[in-house]
């Protein structure tokens, strides 16, 4: 199954229902997919096996998005936070490509073989404006890649993910219901296209019928300014947008009664942001999310439900489900594995496996699933007894101190019931006696953080050799714009500082 | 007839259109309201009866399921006619939707 056919039985069922953009500029189906067999149409002329993609959100990408699927032409977004030569090797390796590009990026492109540049601007013009066009009738494409999504290489070189038509259709008619939407529900989007929840937004809400908003790029006052504006009813933030839009909406009274649902993934949420802004907006359904781009997004989510009911337990077993991603979609399969392979018990910590027709698992030229189809995901976690998922980062960032094994996760969780901590992150540092040792770099609010107090929670709570044996104190951590702490840079700044110990 | 994942149909007798989700593990026939049903480019409007037998109805975005094929089918649109699977009338797939997430 293809990703046209999602847009296409939507435009059929509901062709003048707005689908696109807001305001007096907003597109209905029948235009959504009528510009897309146009752009289409185009690609398959230009004859490039690739279609990239450099700039901020806006309608034009779900269009081209789709029209990708239609001509056949893997969809390749660019990351346009990325250095210019890091960027320009894989404008380099997308290639032959089409690559559409904002006019004000174009100047960061060096000229490469196989690369036929486009003005956005220019496709704008041509494609986004004036009133709708014929549909174009285009034969059915071959190439059964939907996407092409470069992982954020913080390990070494990007990698390209592959995303297949089959594996984006069967997440998305898995997960959601064909037109589930009522009619005036919007969702507002401001990841960037270049991450898989941009990417699965756009086929998500086609399907459900729901129209999408973009916000070019995120700021908190423009997400709750066009929140309120548009009467958003649904969105998606990562843990750092959050924080921020709840200050804006403390700042500005605003309360944002038409928003029912949020969904939050992308990084640990730390409780007491989700406490304030459950408090804040009673009437939103809140939603977290874990998902990997190589899973097509979401394999497991805790519900509003499951919000409610973990916060007004004092089972502490179920109270700490808030912290949790909750449990496997019925169309997943979800094992926790031991080093060698066998599985983990309840409570037992080790790496999340799946298994799922959206389970791509695949790099170009290079399969990274098993024969019998589990992908092993490098993330480290474990199910409680109710099969609820705990999350704790990736395997790599797992402390081995003198042979055991230490998840930051769990005691940065200890460090957060601390009011003084606005930030924290726990880490493994090389040393001689131990192999490494646990560092903790906080950022505390008041500016004279009681570190003894902090080491003797950890020791009540935890045990004594996951206290950490040195301190950091930071303005701020650092993280990339889709909200994922950067361990690696502050692991590598420190280990200079602590050598030696 | 062959009942591809994403191959579209619609009904020969009311307004119902489908399209194939999972393919059936046999080869057969997918009815509407007691018909076979045909391609979604042909074309003509519906013509003829319901089998009366076969008048339940198809709901939009409902999934109706063969359980002895595997057979499952997407509602496109709605119609009068129910569906089935070689004159076994397919059911529907009782799923809870899930939150949006994304």
């Amino acid at each position: 199954m293809r990703t046209p056919l999602l847009l296409d039985i939507a435009a059929d069922a509901c062709p003048a229902r707005r689908a696109l953009g807001g305001g007096e500029e907003s597109q209905d189906f029948e235009s959504y997919r009528a510009r897309a067999s146009c752009v289409a149409t185009w690609l398959a002329g230009q004859g490039k096996t690739n279609t990239a993609f450099l700039g901020m959100n806006g309608t034009a990408l779900p269009v081209l998005l789709f029209a990708c699927g239609m001509a056949g032409t893997p969809f390749v977004p660019l990351n346009y936070r990325l250095a210019d030569s890091e960027l320009n090797k894989l404008v380099a390796r997308s290639a032959p490509a089409v690559l559409i590009v904002d006019d004000d990026m174009l100047p960061r492109i060096a000229p490469a073989d196989g690369i036929t540049l486009v003005a956005r601007s220019d496709f704008e013009a041509e494609f986004m404006a004036g009133p709708t066009p014929d549909k174009a009738d285009i034969p059915e494409a071959e190439n059964d890649i939907a996407v092409l999504l470069f992982t954020s290489g913080t390990t070494g070189d990007p990698k390209a993910a592959v995303l297949r038509h089959a594996n984006l259709t069967s997440y998305v008619m898995s997960t959601v219901e064909f037109l589930g939407a009522a009619e005036e529900e919007a969702a507002l989007v401001s990841v960037p296209s270049y991450h898989i929840a941009g990417i699965s937004a756009i086929l998500t809400a086609a399907y459900g019928g729901r129209r999408i908003v973009y916000l070019p790029a995120f700021t908190a006052e423009d997400w709750v300014a066009t929140c309120a504006a548009e009467a958003i009813t649904h969105a998606m933030v990562v843990p750092t947008m959050l924080d921020r839009i709840l200050d804006v909406m403390e700042r500005t009274g605003e309360t944002l009664p038409a928003l029912r649902a949020l969904s939050y993934g992308g990084g640990k949420m730390p409780e007491p942001v989700i406490a304030r802004a459950l408090a804040m907006l009673p009437h939103v359904a809140f939603v977290n999310a874990y998902g990997l781009t190589e899973t097509s997004s979401t394999i497991a989510l805790l519900g509003a439900e499951d919000h409610r009911a973990a916060f007004a337990s004092d089972d502490p077993e179920i109270r700490r489900r808030i912290a949790s991603v909750g449990q496997p979609l019925p169309s997943i399969e979800l094992e926790i594995r031991r080093e060698d392979g066998s599985p983990c018990a309840p409570g037992e910590h080790g790496e999340i496996h799946v298994r799922g027709d959206q389970v791509s698992g695949e790099y170009l030229h290079k399969k990274a699933i098993a024969d019998d189809g589990w992908f092993a995901t490098n993330d480290a976690g474990w199910l409680d007894r109710g099969g609820y998922l705990f999350v704790e980062g990736r395997l790599d960032d797992v402390i081995v101190r003198g042979g055991e094994n230490i998840s930051p996760g769990e005691i940065e969780d200890v460090l957060r019931t601390f009011d003084d901590i606005a930030d924290c992150a726990v880490l493994g540092i090389p040393c001689v006696q131990w192999g490494e040792k646990v560092v903790a770099v906080i950022v505390s609010r008041s500016g004279e953080p009681d570190m003894p107090a902090m080491a003797a929670a950890i020791r009540a709570r935890l045990r004594s050799t996951k206290t950490p044996e040195q301190w950091f104190v930071r303005d701020a951590l650092p993280y990339n714009e889709t909200g994922k702490l950067l361990r690696r840079v502050l692991k590598a700044e420190l280990a200079e500082e602590v050598c030696g110990g | 007839m062959d009942l591809k994942p994403g191959s579209r149909w619609k009904s020969a007798v009311c307004e119902a259109q489908l399209v194939v989700v999972r393919p059936p593990n046999v080869a057969g026939e997918l009815q509407c309201g007691g018909a076979a049903v045909v391609p979604i480019d042909e074309a003509g409007a519906p013509t003829g009866a319901i089998d009366p037998g076969f008048a339940d109805g198809v709901a939009i975005g409902k999934r109706y399921v063969d359980e002895a094929s595997g057979l499952e089918v997407l509602g496109a649109k709605a119609g009068t006619g129910s569906l089935a699977f070689n004159g076994a009338a397919m059911s529907i797939k009782g799923a809870k939707p899930l939150p949006a997430s994304d």
